[in-house]
């Protein structure tokens, strides 16, 4: 992956009315990244896109994209960024394809009628191109938005909760469209969410805003890896394995769930030693299953 | 780029069906004046010029199209107003509405170039109104009723205009009639830079006319300063044109007047436009 960074967001602030929405965010995403921009309902997260998209005025700080001041170079970043905020909304008297062509017209970059059906094919719209927006679900529209954040081949793709509001069908179809996004196209991808879960599956790095303010920023596997996880063991001989947590694994804690089943919190990296250790005082390991929470880990991040 | 979008907004009147409303109700109006004149319109006319009947012999088709246009234009350039905020009053507040504001702003095209393209295309829209107002009236009229010499009524007493001396007179007043109501076309989309709803801004535009029409009908003294800068008191300068001599000064004035109105609304739209944090 190249390391250029294509956005730098330096101690951006904003404030509506006497409410600051956000106070000091800063991150830098890389080229080829999916970047998941993580924090809780009310964090931060839309207004921090929206400024990033020219939407709002951010009353501080700097916003560099592909290292260019956003504020003199508005029309010329915009044309290589591709976005849906929110939910995407169309006009509901016109049809698929000519929605897509009232946003293509203006995207900068010329497209094609061509491009246009390859492009409601490839979100899978084939032969919805002539439909009525006003007769299309959720999933078919959130689909519709992604071919229309597409169409003019941008180098960036921002995605503001794209998945809020989908059955679970319709989570996984987005999911793997963004994922096509990446291997397929290569495209960068800023992933707004407040699931934990939807950023672990497609990110490869991150940042988690809370209450206006960055708190963490850097690689999903590291920063989810350097946290403490549960793992439920289900063992024949629970009483040695608390002498050996006790003994050998004091930063260890734990809880017995019955006369069988332990459940261990400790550090990902000490997780085969705990096993290796039981197995060498011949203790038999019939299961042993991760229960690492997103959740917890996500709540602690925040707290601290 | 404000061509390419002023293209698509064209592309959004023409898909919406309250664009075809107005036309529509335009023209089932004029078709009402025109049965009631072709049904009762001598009796009409007698009623006018009964008091002139003892001094003046009226010959001739007095009835004719050109009367009939004269009428048609008096009686509906109140109700027009409406008909073009219903359109236009929706250009930005309705974009706000469905969200599609968001998806346009974050598009490589200037605020300004995105709201100097809903003001061509509002005032295309209402010049096709108004075009096809004068077909109505003044084509269809003549088809129905004839052409013949002109009388209008107006404070100074009777005018008669000759039939070869009326087109020209037609052509500049439908002119100023534009501009009046390209006036209420730049007011409702300005008022739809202030408002996150369709409704809002038709229903302002329409209280504002009302609440300057009062204004300007009041015969109070206080309000003597303010009555000649209203926009209202300038909406039936296309009058002006139907009398003998033409009082062009004061047509000009009341062109200046409407063409500022116009600069204002569009520095205020585009003001508030560029200022506008998008947050629906």
């Amino acid at each position: 992956m190249e390391n250029t960074e294509i956005i730098k967001v330096q101690h951006l602030a904003k404030k509506f009315g006497s409410f600051q929405a956000v106070k000091d965010v800063s991150f830098t995403v890389n080229k080829g990244d999916v970047f998941g921009f993580l924090g809780p309902n009310g964090a931060g997260k839309s207004t921090t896109i929206r400024c990033m998209l020219s939407l709002i005025q951010a009353n501080h700080g700097s916003i560099e994209l592909f290292g260019k001041e956003l504020s003199t170079h508005r029309n010329e970043v915009l044309s290589k960024i591709g976005s849906i905020i929110e939910k995407p909304d169309f006009y509901r008297y016109l049809s698929a394809e000519k929605n897509l062509e009232i946003f293509a017209r203006i995207s900068g970059k010329d497209v094609s009628r061509r491009e246009i059906a390859e492009m409601l094919d490839f979100v899978g719209l084939n032969g919805r191109n002539k439909d009525k927006v006003s007769g299309f679900s959720h999933g078919m529209k959130q689909r519709l938005g992604i071919a229309q954040t597409l169409l003019h081949q941008p180098e960036l793709i921002v995605l503001d909760e794209p998945t809020t509001g989908l059955d679970p069908q319709g989570i996984v179809e987005i999911r793997k469209l963004i994922l096509r996004l990446k291997t397929e196209q290569n495209k960068t991808v800023i992933l707004s969410s407040h699931q934990l879960s939807e950023i672990e599956l497609i990110s490869n790095r991150m940042v988690i805003i809370n209450k206006g303010q960055s708190i963490i920023e850097g690689d999903v596997k590291e920063l989810l890896n350097a946290q403490e996880m549960v793992v439920q063991m289900e063992l024949d001989d629970l009483d040695k394995a608390v002498r050996i947590l006790t003994d050998q694994f004091k930063e260890a804690s734990y809880k017995c769930l019955n006369d069988r089943n332990i459940e261990i919190q400790i550090e990902k990296k000490h997780v085969p030693l705990v096993n290796q250790a039981f197995v060498e005082q011949g203790i038999s390991v019939h299961s042993m299953e991760p229960k690492r929470k997103l959740e917890d880990f996500f709540m602690k991040i925040i707290q601290s | 780029m404000l061509l390419k979008n002023t293209y698509n907004e064209f592309i959004k009147i023409l898909a919406k069906p309250r664009s075809y409303l107005g036309i529509g109700a335009l023209t089932l109006l004029v078709l009402i004046i025109l049965f009631a004149m072709k049904a009762d319109g001598k009796s009409f006319i007698s009623f006018v010029t009964a008091s002139f009947e003892q001094t003046l012999s009226f010959n001739g088709n007095i009835l004719n199209g050109n009367l009939i246009a004269f009428i048609i234009l008096q009686m509906l350039i109140v109700h027009i107003p409406l008909l073009v905020s219903l359109v236009t009053g929706d250009l930005i507040s309705g974009e706000a509405a469905m969200g599609t504001i968001r998806m346009l702003a974050t598009k490589p095209i200037s605020r300004t170039q995105i709201v100097l393209s809903k003001f061509i295309a509002g005032a295309v829209y209402t010049l096709i109104l108004t075009l096809w107002l004068g077909f109505l009236a003044l084509i269809v009229g003549k088809w129905i009723f004839g052409s013949g010499d002109l009388i209008v009524l107006n404070s100074d007493g009777l005018v008669i205009l000759k039939e070869q001396d009326i087109l020209w007179r037609y052509g500049l007043s439908f002119g100023v009639a534009y501009l009046a109501l390209l006036t209420i076309s730049t007011l409702s989309i300005c008022l739809s830079a202030f408002a996150e709803n369709s409704i809002g801004p038709i229903v302002s535009t329409m209280a504002i006319i009302i609440l300057f029409t009062i204004i300007g009908s009041l015969d109070v003294s206080v309000f003597d300063s303010i009555k000649p800068f209203l926009f209202t008191t300038h909406m039936a300068s296309w009058r002006s044109f139907f009398e003998d001599p033409v009082p062009w000064s004061t047509i000009r004035n009341s062109v200046l007047i409407l063409l500022a109105h116009n600069v204002v609304l569009i520095l205020i739209a585009l003001y508030k436009f560029n200022k506008k944090d998008i947050t629906s």
